[in-house]
């Protein structure tokens, strides 16, 4: 009690009112710099789609684009790789790709092959787990990660494994299948990444 | 006035000087507390009389510090921070700037030997209990440099724009992004674009050269000013201020910091130099592990080299990060946590840390069953470099330094070094279900050796401590 004699309460109190304002003026004046760190108005427009010709894209190969950055790869599968693809169903830890769908598998993917057409597959080449780009094992046969391996993608950094329909292994590190990216058909031979107009 | 009630400085030794140097150090003395300094931080600083080779690796620190902001600002006059021209300026300095190959190579070798010697450094904190009481906040600021440093060596391993430069900056900006909730947003926050790209690599450019190094550098002088407050432990861990000459106040075991320690520094210095030298100028990349080969590749956002590893600094954290899959999650990380809390429900007797401990431990089995094991290697990894910070509360041995400790102690840490090695190599090669398995028993070794160490610490048959430092 005898501490507090001769204190100005009044002038005590607008001190620590003002303290407060000043504080949390100071805290808002972080905004500027941390909003200057979020992708420029130039980033965010380098979005657009690409195109990419398959007339060339022979049966079994692959083709890589690039699309915001980030390599999209378009495989034009055999009958024998779509065959494999059936046969990995109870390899793989989500076969009907029901996890965070609208991220990762638009409407028109939703299928066994994850495609718009099952002989062209077309997925973005960045491994979920940490984002490394997986290598092509495309071929079927006895690999050292997988004595019986129908065909697919091995990520070297953490080994996660995905089949020829980008649906990744049970008890990998990478949680899911490779992204489908939007995409259409513009012709036979031209496939438009980035855009999937309604209906086509 | 103040400066008038000050004693006049006197110097000799410089010869005919002794008066003008005498003068002009008066002058400053008079307007700057320059003889305190001197005195409180290095001629009357007084340090044990015992330090003996693990004490060189402190100074050694600071030394690499230094040369490494020698060395950079140097590198920023030639070097252009901007995707395209990142890669070719590097080469630019190894092949047509004068000396700017020795440069670069002095700086690339310094960030390994910063580790080492900073390794080195915390190793004798271990040996020795240079973090227990009264010197905990001393060993924070420690690790809080360390934290500083490996921002630092992350920033700064994107600016040649290599290949490993890329796909590491790709694969650690990701572990941002294992966060629940916040982490996708954060990682663009982070990368200033849904890629890494020029944006990423001009802010890591900012974060490399000024705003970590200011950090690093108040940091430093945090953990000078806590060293000088508290006074140094040394190998024997008994405190030299408990005797103290009657007269002087001075501990009866310590001697000048100045000039008995700056000469052995030096000294130490010097043989650093050899050594550090022999790398520069004749494996400057080390066999791959200072300079990995994929980094004499230019970036390529659409290809990951085959073979990816951090540089060795990090590695054993790496493991740590890939050794937690689903089944050590399941297997290992699921009945460890019941068993740590159990027994800390049945050897703490208060009910509030009896509730909370069961509380955290529900939480954390919830989330071991609904959330990712990508999420608890993120986590692991965090918590495998800041578990550090808990050691001054974690050791509860009634002794410091390992001299007087029991065989459990010395059993622990050699094990925990080993593990420390061997989840070191394990994270500079690639995965095979072997190597997994021997870094998922690594991580259980290295966990155990901290989380344990309260009741392994108390438990050792310790040695009595003697009253003074031992040797001459």
């Amino acid at each position: 009690m005898k501490d507090n004699a001769g204190i100005n309460r009044g002038r005590r109190t607008l001190v620590i009112a003002s303290a407060c304002a000043g504080s949390a003026a100071a805290v808002a004046s972080a905004v500027p710099f941390a909003a200057s760190m979020l992708p420029s108005d130039r980033a965010k427009a380098l979005g657009a789609p690409v195109e990419a010709d398959i007339g060339q894209l022979a049966p079994g190969e692959k083709m890589t684009v690039e699309w915001r950055g980030q390599p999209v790869w378009i495989v034009h599968r055999t009958p024998e790789m779509l065959e494999g693809v059936k046969k990995d169903d109870d390899k793989v830890a989500d076969p009907k790709s029901l996890r965070k769908q609208d991220e990762l598998t638009p409407a028109y993917a939703r299928n066994e092959y994850r495609s718009r057409d099952p002989k062209y597959l077309v997925v973005v080449g960045i491994c979920t787990h940490l984002g490394c780009s997986p290598q092509d094992r495309l071929k079927a046969g006895p690999e050292p990660f997988a004595s019986d391996w129908e065909g697919g993608f091995y990520c070297p950094c953490h080994g996660s494994l995905f089949d020829l329909a980008g649906r990744v292994y049970k008890n990998k590190p990478a949680p899911d299948n490779l992204r489908v990216p939007p995409y259409t058909f513009l012709s036979d031979n031209k496939i438009l990444i980035g855009e999937d107009k309604k209906g086509a | 006035m103040a400066a008038a009630e000050k004693q006049p400085v006197t110097i000799s030794g410089v010869g005919p000087l002794n008066g003008a140097m005498s003068g002009l150090l008066t002058w400053i003395d008079q307007r700057f507390p320059l003889m305190d300094l001197w005195y409180s931080h290095l001629a009357k600083y007084h340090a044990p009389k015992n330090f003996n080779f693990w004490y060189y690796f402190g100074s050694l620190s600071l030394f690499v510090l230094v040369l490494q902001l020698v060395t950079g600002i140097f590198l920023t006059m030639n070097y252009k921070p901007d995707a395209a021209q990142a890669f070719a300026s590097v080469e630019y300095i190894m092949r047509e700037v004068p000396a700017g190959w020795w440069i670069r190579y002095m700086h690339s070798t310094g960030a390994s030997f910063f580790f080492i010697c900073v390794y080195l450094h915390m190793f004798r904190g271990l040996l020795y209990g240079s973090y227990r009481k009264p010197r905990e906040l001393l060993w924070i600021f420690g690790m809080l440099i360390f934290l500083c440093l490996m921002a630092e060596a992350f920033f700064g391993y994107l600016l040649p724009w290599g290949q490993m430069s890329y796909w590491g900056a790709q694969v650690i900006v990701n572990l941002f992004g294992a966060i629940p909730f916040i982490g996708p947003d954060l990682a663009i926050w982070i990368r200033g674009d849904y890629v890494v790209s020029d944006a990423t690599l001009n802010r890591f450019f900012a974060f490399h050269v000024i705003a970590v190094p200011l950090v690093l550098l108040a940091l430093v002088g945090a953990h000078l000013l806590a060293l000088h407050e508290v006074g140094s432990n040394n190998p024997d861990g008994v405190e030299i201020k408990n005797a103290k000459d009657a007269k002087t106040g001075i501990p009866l075991d310590s001697v000048p910091f100045h000039p008995y320690y700056t000469v052995k520094d030096t000294f130490g210095v010097a043989v650093f130099l050899v050594v550090f030298s022999i790398v520069v100028f004749f494996a400057p990349e080390a066999g791959g592990y200072f300079l990995e080969a994929n980094n004499f590749i230019a970036a390529d956002p659409l290809k990951t080299p085959p073979h990816i590893a951090p540089v060795w600094y990090f590695t054993p954290y790496y493991s740590i990060l890939r050794a937690t899959t689903d089944d050590f999650v399941r297997w290992a990380l699921t009945p460890g946590v019941i068993a740590f809390a159990a027994l800390i429900i049945w050897s703490v007797k208060n009910t509030v840390v009896r509730g909370a401990v069961g509380a955290i431990a529900a939480l954390l089995l919830i989330g071991f069953f609904n959330l990712d094991a990508k999420v608890w290697g993120v986590v692991l990894m965090g918590v495998s470099v800041t578990i550090f910070f808990l050691l001054p509360w974690l050791d509860r041995s009634p002794v410091k330094s390992i001299r007087y400790k029991g065989p459990i102690t010395k059993v622990a840490l050699a094990l925990f070094v080993v593990t420390f090695f061997v989840l070191g190599y394990l994270g500079t090669e690639g995965v095979t279900s072997g190597r997994t398995v021997a870094a998922q028993i690594g991580t259980a070794v290295y966990f155990l050796f901290f989380f344990l160490m309260p009741w392994w610490s108390k438990m050792d048959k310790c040695k009595p401590e003697p009253q003074r430092v031992t040797g001459k």
